[in-house]
């Protein structure tokens, strides 16, 4: 059971691939449409000088979708439709295997998959794509997102798989009470869309520097994305939607700490990162809360917050011991 | 984002004619604290603050990796201790960093309570003058009731409904201040229940092993390590007494733990002896105090026969050096030991003490310094004999579970041979006195503690969280309609019945609420007889995340 596990998990990384390369392909045509269009008559376009990674140095002003003028980019087009449908179905398929893969692990250890790093991580990742696929079904419009989420989910896997694993074990005693899963459950769903929020935060980041007018490097990426208020509206509702679960996570850790140690809180290491966490995406709300902090600002503090949680999660594990190294590194 | 705009952080001076320099900063000083960039600003320092608390040890956690660091970096240490790199959660700086944030926090919450306080209990405001002006806006012809049916339908959604001649205003989301407000009141309660918990609590530390004779009751001088809060007092703790009868620890054939259970006998005052069980996990509760199942471990038994044939008989517990198989070392002293019989006197420098390592399964073969599981499957204790002063008269208080390295540095203490026993099996030494292992018992390492602030902890978390909730998810917003005939405004406030009189309706979000459109044309059509009047509205999220769709391109 847990050999087969450890195959679906390689499988799920195959598949994350697939997605990531078809959303890169769909990116490509995607580029490649604007510049067929271009070249079509009565289309307004704006010439920019210093268009480094813009191809031919010319773009459209219009940030709007062009419907396919020239019969070439009409068969550009669909290709990149195809590919991103591919892109799609790669993921839900990804997705699929990536939870057979922790259901097969969970009944191997005949418990809830997350007793150490490389469960942990797993699971989160599988949040973060589940909760990316409600929102994708909710809001078809925000698809080319997904070239970020499958790279980040790719990259997250693979180091679980290679860095992290660890083969199945139960838990030791003091992991093992209801509020530990209620703890730690909460905690994975909540990383996992924090992680998933972390991806229109960045996308954000870039489209609004593309929408101002920049136009080097990692702007350029953000051509084809969706517009920056509808990115920057997803990034707060998904902190929004997480930060109460986080909260609550955060809580019954305190509760369970108290049974199992004696104490709610007792700054260890992983308490002081969730701690460190909580006020980051606390100062976010805040942040985009108060109309004289501009949006970009507050959703670096979003990113920021992300970062803490992975220190929580590979920092904390490997660099400091505390009551929480259970990591299994 | 549009109600609770920040008071502006300095506001036009008012020209006056004896400013008092003084009381003008003052107040700035107040308005600029209060501000929530200031709370910002705090709530990073407070995040940064925290960070050296994760990377450097400190004192209250792990005060051995302290001693470590300083020993390790010998002239940092020094310098960081006092910066109070080693107690950052307790250091000046952080604490002064959550007052000021605590302080701007209620320096914020009271006005605002006030001014909510006033909100709720007055009535939605008159409509203003040109409802095409909201962002909102909507004509419809008058529904069959009247200005009374608009506000009926509003009143059944729910909304906080005022009518006022032929203009009806109404307002809903009340609850986001509320929550927003029932939110940050917790969070100063939960900081209220941290100080209880500090003032008023205590804890102890100490080892039980087990057996009746080791039983111990809570006074202050049973514990290893005790921390009363400010306002404890020794005669404060409860009095209750605490046997082991039994520890059981299950293994997996890894040496990990399964599961672990002790069982004691209670005597409480006042209350009948009674036996219970607690684990990690489950602490014991009782009157005043919790006990928690920190750890585990043996207490070999040492019978020393002296060179007079006196026995004495040491079960002081072995510490665990943290590997998984249980190796523990220890000591056991007899500084008694060999006095002499005719005279009743006793040669200090004949005392005794033995330090040994105990493995509860020894390899097969020696090196026998490292115990491979941790049951006693093959039980070992290997010993080292030491006789002279061991220095434990000196008045200076040594540790029970080490040997005085002072006194073996100065001769004063000999090591005289070691050896390997086996449960059961006695060591003839030099003098012909003799030292018998006569087996182990368990003991666990508990942590009693009383914290008065848990429960005040617990209930403001759930405050906490449902406000928190509510002031993410609640939306304020404003709805008007009036009666106009022909289309055109009615300044002359009469309500007119006629089938040719039009409504107009405006609609104002006073929170970012891209749903609200949504919410505005199902109601406009309520309100107007057509759809589905009496379905109740989607809820907000599902109404943001409708009008969400359409915000992307494509
Ligand atoms: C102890 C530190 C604080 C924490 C952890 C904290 C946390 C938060 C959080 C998470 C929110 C988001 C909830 C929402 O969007 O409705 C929020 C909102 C808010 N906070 Fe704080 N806060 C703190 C201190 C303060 C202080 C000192 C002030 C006043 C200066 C303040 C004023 C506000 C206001 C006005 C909002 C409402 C924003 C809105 O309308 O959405 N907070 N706070």
């Amino acid at each position: 059971m847990s050999a087969l596990s450890d195959q679906l998990v390689t499988f799920a990384i195959l598949a994350y691939l697939v997605a990531m390369i078809s959303h890169a392909v769909e990116f490509a045509l995607g580029n490649a449409r604007v510049r067929a269009a271009v070249s079509a008559p009565v289309r307004e376009r704006e010439l920019v000088g210093a268009g480094a990674g813009a191809p031919g140095g010319t773009i459209l002003k219009s940030t709007e979708p062009t419907p396919p003028v020239a019969p070439v980019a009409g068969r550009a087009a669909g290709r990149a439709r195809l590919a991103g449908l591919v892109a799609v179905v790669a993921t839900v398929v990804a997705a699929l295997l990536h939870l057979v893969a922790l259901v097969t692990r969970g009944v191997a250890a005949d418990r809830m998959p997350w007793g150490n790093m490389y469960e942990f991580v797993l699971t989160v990742t599988f949040i973060g794509v589940a909760a990316w696929l409600v929102v994708l079904a909710k809001r078809p419009s925000l698809r080319k997102l997904g070239l970020f989420l499958t790279l980040v989910m790719v990259l997250l896997v693979a180091t679980a798989e290679l860095v992290l694993y660890v083969p199945v074990v139960p838990l030791v005693p003091a992991l093992n009470s209801y509020w530990f899963v209620v703890h730690v459950a909460t905690i994975v769903f909540s990383s996992g869309i924090f992680l998933l929020g972390v991806v229109p935060a960045v996308a954000f980041l870039m489209r609004r520097g593309y929408e101002a007018g920049k136009r080097s490097f990692p702007y350029t990426l953000a051509k084809r994305l969706p517009a920056a208020a509808a990115l920057e509206r997803l990034t707060f509702v998904l902190h929004a939607f997480s930060f109460p679960i986080f909260t609550f996570a955060v809580i019954a850790g305190a509760i369970w700490a108290e049974a199992a140690w004696g104490r709610p809180w007792g700054w260890d290491p992983k308490e002081t990162w969730a701690f460190i966490s909580w006020v980051v995406y606390a100062g976010y709300l805040h942040a985009r809360a108060t109309p004289s902090v501009k949006r970009n600002v507050a959703t670096w503090i979003a990113v920021l917050g992300f970062f803490t949680m992975l220190m929580n999660l590979f920092g904390v594990n490997i660099f400091f011991t505390g009551l929480h190294s259970y990591g299994g590194l | 984002m549009t109600i609770l705009d920040e008071r502006p952080a300095t506001p036009a001076e008012a020209p006056r004619r004896r400013p008092n320099r003084l009381l003008a900063l003052l107040r700035n000083s107040w308005r600029q604290l209060t501000s929530m960039r200031t709370a910002l600003v705090l709530l990073f320092l407070l995040a940064i603050a925290a960070i050296p608390g994760s990377v450097l040890p400190q004192r209250n956690v792990s005060p051995e990796k302290v001693n470590e660091y300083f020993t390790e970096h010998p002239d940092l240490a020094p310098r960081l201790d006092q910066l109070g790199g080693f107690d950052v959660f307790g250091s000046v700086w952080f604490s002064a960093i959550y007052l000021l944030l605590f302080t701007s926090l209620i320096g914020c919450i009271t006005p605002r309570l006030r001014d909510h306080i006033r909100a709720l209990r007055s009535k939605p405001p008159v409509a203003p003058k040109r409802l095409d002006r909201l962002p909102q806006h909507s004509v419809l012809p008058l529904p069959a009731g009247g200005v009374a049916a608009i506000a009926e339908v509003l009143r059944r959604r729910r909304w906080r409904v005022t009518v006022r001649g032929n203009e009806v205003s109404a307002e809903k989301g009340y609850l986001k201040e509320t929550g927003n407000l029932i939110f940050h009141t917790s969070l100063v309660v939960v900081l209220a229940g941290v100080a209880l918990g500090h003032w008023y609590g205590w804890s102890g530390n100490r080892l039980l092993v087990a057996g009746e004779d080791k039983s111990f009751c809570n006074t202050r001088q049973q514990y290893a390590e005790a921390k009363l809060g400010p306002r404890v007092d020794t005669g404060n703790l409860p009095g209750f007494c605490v046997t082991l009868d039994r520890f059981d620890a299950r293994f997996l054939e890894s040496g990990q733990p399964a599961s672990f259970n002790a069982a004691v006998t209670v005597d409480e005052p006042g209350k009948a002896t009674r036996a219970a069980d607690f684990s990690v996990n489950s602490p014991l509760r009782l009157d005043g105090a919790n006990m928690y199942l920190l750890g585990h471990g043996y207490a070999p038994i040492i019978r020393y026969t002296d060179r007079y044939g006196r026995s004495q008989t040491s079960i002081e517990p072995f510490l665990t050096t943290g590997d998984m198989g249980l190796t523990s070392e220890g000591m056991a002293a007899f500084p008694d030991a060999n006095l002499d019989p005719k005279t009743g006197k006793r040669d200090s420098n004949l005392q005794m003490a033995f330090t040994g390592l105990y493995l509860p399964t020894a390899p097969d073969a020696p090196p026998y310094v490292r115990s491979e599981y941790p049951t006693e499957r093959k039980p070992m204790l290997n010993l080292v004999a030491y006789r002279g002063n061991l220095g434990l008269d000196a008045g200076i208080p040594g540790s029970v579970y080490q040997l005085d390295q002072r006194q073996i540095r100065t001769g004063k203490v000999k090591q005289v041979g070691d050896k390997v026993l086996k449960p059961g099996e006695s060591w003839k030494l030099d003098d012909g006195s003799t030292v018998e292992f006569l087996g182990t018992r368990r003991y666990i390492t508990l942590s009693v503690r009383h914290d008065p602030g848990s429960g005040v902890l617990l209930v403001s978390c759930g405050f906490l969280l449902a406000g928190l909730m509510g002031s993410l998810f609640g939306r304020r917003r404003r709805v008007f309609f009036r009666v106009t005939s022909g289309g055109s405004p009615d300044p002359t406030g009469e309500t007119p019945t006629s089938g040719s009189s039009l409504v107009e309706a405006g609609g104002l979000p006073r929170t970012d609420y891209p749903g609200f459109a949504d919410e505005f044309a199902q109601l406009v059509a309520a309100v107007s007889g057509d759809g589905r009047p009496d379905e109740p509205a989607g809820t907000d999220r599902d109404g943001s995340d409708r009008a969400g769709t359409r915000e992307g391109t494509d």
